[in-house]
């Protein structure tokens, strides 16, 4: 057994028009772990998996999927892998059976396993009652299920599923949440996915990278990378914006608070046992003058790292790209 | 080898069944040679009466012509479908996936050959219905489909590369209405060459559409030059491997732009 399923080295992309994709883009993912690839729209997730996944190849830099070169040769990394692309890739006037016998027929499955693979496949995701009904008829959540059964018929060693929950209802995506994990836990599938939902990787990954302009700007534990910022986030929305010049000068002796910084209205800091600070920094306040509308104290999230090492908040980020 | 076979016929059992699920599309591909045939029968019936026509039948002359501009129109719409797999990412699964790109081809080359089979038997079926007599018999049907395969090959390999290189239907519609109609009329299909304008004839010598229609229609009259047949079936197979060949580097040209 290879210890790292996929090893990515300095990967570059530039499409026409100069767009810079990806930027040196570098990552290891551990063998039987899930691994999530985290950033706003167009930070470059799904270009490191299209080349990851054999579509696209990049102009500079090596991968490694399941020890196999991806630029050397793609051929057998394909038989290796499972692929859930953003878009469905469900055949929608094909059934559900059919969408996946095609599969096994392509990956070649002996042709005494096939149909009860295929059968198997389908009740695993929900699917039996609906495999003789053509795909077009299949709801969100059903057609992303059917991707799924499609991806894993010849049972792949890499799983990559690209935003996997993404156009999905809160209480399919929690369902699909569960499917994923169970896959990596009974399998020992390695899994490598994309999201730009903070929740989804905190949730499922044991090992995520935060991806920022085609660049990895973090890389560890969700635990550990929380762990690394140190204290509690304390959020104050101020009520007397013109009054905000004096808010850092009247914080800036309030023991134990640090890293302050103001956006419009909206205050953030840091500090260790935030709750307990909170009334002395609403004393600073007060005594500055400065009127606080909402306060909240918040153990730190995937946000605020992503806070800490893109220079912006996650949702910034996204808005900048989608109006960009 | 054995592979690319396998996975070739089940990409055609894939289109064929699209196809087959769509009842209308089925019937409009089956009625609309019919109509043409019908059409174009009775409208032209007296050009057979031009001197250096040489007289006979129309329906006799027409009938390999709309054989091959059948299999031409349908070629040409190849690349609807496979636009439609770009857009729904299902190209995308099988270029990840074990399948290779010629065999992503040949599906769908596989499907055009049955379906233009299809279509031609019900074209020459109709026209001995109406009266046509074919002296080459089976042997010059079998010439006729042969060829009209073989252009509607180089058709849609040339349709499957323009649409993964365009990805939009409105150009790809384009491409299909400047050519196909144009190609049919620089050709033998519906008037004999001899009274056809001199430019006319230089460019259907290098038609291929001609090509097809040259040696359906040689093959299908009594004494058949099968030299004439032999050489237009040797450039329209040259044609369709080059084609194919075209085909293949647009799907390099697909996976370099994603």
């Amino acid at each position: 057994m290879i210890r790292n399923a996929i090893e990515a080295h300095g990967l570059t992309k530039t499409y026409p028009g100069d767009v810079r994709a990806l930027d040196g883009l570098g990552f290891t993912v551990e063998a039987g772990t899930i691994f999530a690839l985290l950033g706003p729209n167009g930070a470059g997730k799904s270009t490191a998996v299209k080349i990851l996944t054999t579509l696209s190849r990049p102009d500079e830099g090596t991968a490694h999927v399941a020890g196999v070169d991806v630029l050397g040769d793609p051929g057998r990394v394909r038989r290796l892998i499972g692929v859930v692309g953003q878009r469905a890739g469900v055949d929608p006037q094909a059934t559900g059976r059919e969408n996946v016998v095609l599969q096994a027929e392509i990956h070649r499955l002996p042709r005494r396993e096939r149909a009860a693979r295929v059968a198997e496949g389908l009740d695993r995701f929900g699917l039996a009652d609906a495999a003789d009904r053509l795909a077009r008829t299949y709801s969100g959540g059903m057609q992303r299920r059917l991707d799924i059964a499609m991806a894993l018929i010849h049972r792949p060693q890499v799983l990559f599923l690209d935003e996997p929950t993404t156009g999905l209802d809160p209480d399919v995506r929690s369902a699909m949440w569960g499917e994923i994990f169970r896959l990596a836990r009974d399998e020992g599938l390695t899994i490598l996915l994309t999201t730009h939902y903070l929740e989804e990787a905190d949730r499922l990954a044991s090992q995520l990278a935060i991806v920022d302009r085609g660049r990895i700007v973090a890389e560890g534990s969700p635990e550990q990378l929380k762990a690394e910022l140190r204290g509690d986030a304390i959020q104050i929305e101020l009520a007397s914006p013109e009054l905000n010049g004096r808010v850092p000068a009247a914080l800036a002796h309030v023991d134990g608070v640090r890293e302050v910084e103001l956006a419009g209205t909206e205050l953030r800091a840091r500090a260790d046992s935030g709750p307990a600070r909170v009334p002395a920094v609403l004393a600073a306040l007060d005594g500055a003058g400065v009127k606080v509308a909402t306060v909240s104290v918040a153990r730190p999230s995937l946000d605020d790292v992503y806070l800490r090492y893109a220079g912006r908040s996650f949702e910034a980020a996204d808005n900048e790209r989608r109006t960009a | 080898m054995t592979t690319a076979l396998a996975h070739s016929r089940s990409m055609t059992t894939r289109h064929l069944r699209e196809i087959w699920r769509q009842p209308w599309y089925v019937a409009i591909t089956l009625v609309q040679p019919v109509i043409w045939l019908l059409l174009f029968g009775a409208l032209f019936k007296r050009v057979v009466e031009i001197p250096g026509f040489g007289g006979g039948d129309y329906v006799d002359f027409l009938t390999p012509g709309i054989v091959v501009m059948t299999a031409l129109f349908s070629a040409g719409w190849s690349g609807m479908a496979v636009i439609e797999d770009l857009n729904r990412g299902v190209m995308d699964r099988f270029l990840v996936s074990p399948v290779s790109r010629a065999s992503l081809i040949a599906g769908r080359l596989g499907q055009l050959a049955i379906t233009i089979t299809i279509q031609s038997v019900v074209v020459v079926g109709l026209g001995l219905a109406v009266g046509a007599r074919f002296p080459g018999g089976l042997a010059g049907v079998a010439v006729l489909v042969a060829c009209s395969v073989l252009l509607a090959w180089s058709v849609g390999a040339l349709s499957i590369g323009l649409a993964l290189v365009a990805r939009q239907e409105e150009t790809l519609i384009g491409a299909v209405q400047f050519v196909v109609l144009p190609a049919t009329f620089l050709s033998a299909g519906l008037m004999k060459q001899s009274l056809a304008p001199g430019w006319v004839r230089s460019v259907a010598r290098f038609n291929p559409v001609n090509w097809a229609v040259d040696a359906g229609r040689a093959a299908l009259g009594s004494n058949v030059d099968w030299g004439l047949v032999a050489s237009r079936f040797g450039l329209l197979t040259l044609l369709a491997i080059a084609c194919g060949c075209v085909a293949t580097r647009a799907f390099h040209a697909y996976q370099t732009s994603v």
